[in-house]
């Protein structure tokens, strides 16, 4: 699975961009999300507010409670500011 | 039509395009979004603008269709800067045609509210004390909020 981060996630996840191995007993984003927290101590500073995450699957919105499987672009960044 | 580029745009050369043959157009609004520098403790000397190439045109796309269902525009025009921009710098040009002017404004105003919301674009800005990441205002989520259903 590949992930990006983008803005003050990527400043604070320090990477743009990762690939890995979902493990199997992850379906939703929701639980990758726990799941990326334990690999860090700075993921897991970047994704402790959940309120602050916006997350696209296959460059979608999407909620917390979309499935996720192997082979998905995952984005995680923070509420969007252009205009 | 949407376009996303470092470059700059003549919003006067945009605006004839986007007319440009149709003579049923008879009316254009137009939104131009600048780089702001509110001065004092505050100062801003440059803007970063960074977004997610791919789904930031899949959204402006999706925006602008949209506005074509909503309204009985003509033409319809967005385009987004990236990269470094300093004050006074254009960053977005929002533009509409349509026959009569109400659909022309509404339309124009909608896509600006929704793009804030919708596209995948961050600012941070370079002050004196250092780089920092622009925040969401809530104000751009009831000014998005107006514009119901959401899509």
């Amino acid at each position: 699975m590949r992930l990006l981060y983008f803005a003050s996630l990527r400043a604070r996840v320090g990477c743009a961009e990762e690939e890995v191995a979902l493990p199997p007993q992850i379906h939703d984003v929701a639980g990758l999300l726990d799941w990326l927290r334990t690999r860090s101590d700075r993921h897991a500073e970047a994704l402790c507010n959940l309120r602050l995450v916006r997350v696209a699957v296959n460059q979608d919105y999407v909620g917390f409670g979309h499935p996720v499987r192997e082979g998905d672009e995952v984005a995680l960044f923070p509420p969007v500011t252009g205009g | 039509m949407i376009r996303v580029q470092r470059e700059d745009f003549d919003v006067g050369a945009e605006l004839e395009r986007l007319t440009a043959g149709n003579h049923r157009i008879g009316g254009v609004a137009s939104f131009v979004g600048l780089v702001r520098d509110m001065g004092g403790s505050d100062r801003v000397a440059a803007l970063n603008l960074e977004h997610y190439p791919g789904m930031t045109e899949r959204k402006l796309a999706e925006i602008e269709a949209e506005a074509h269902r909503r309204w009985p525009l003509d033409a319809a025009l967005i385009i987004h800067r990236y990269g470094r921009l300093e004050p006074g710098d254009q960053i977005v040009l929002v533009a509409t045609a349509s026959s009569h002017r109400e659909a022309a404004l509404a339309a124009c105003q909608f896509l600006i509210d929704w793009l804030k919301t919708e596209a995948p674009f961050w600012k941070s800005e370079a002050t004196p004390a250092g780089e920092r990441w622009v925040k969401a205002r809530a104000e751009d989520d009831a000014a998005r909020a107006r514009w119901t259903p959401p899509l």
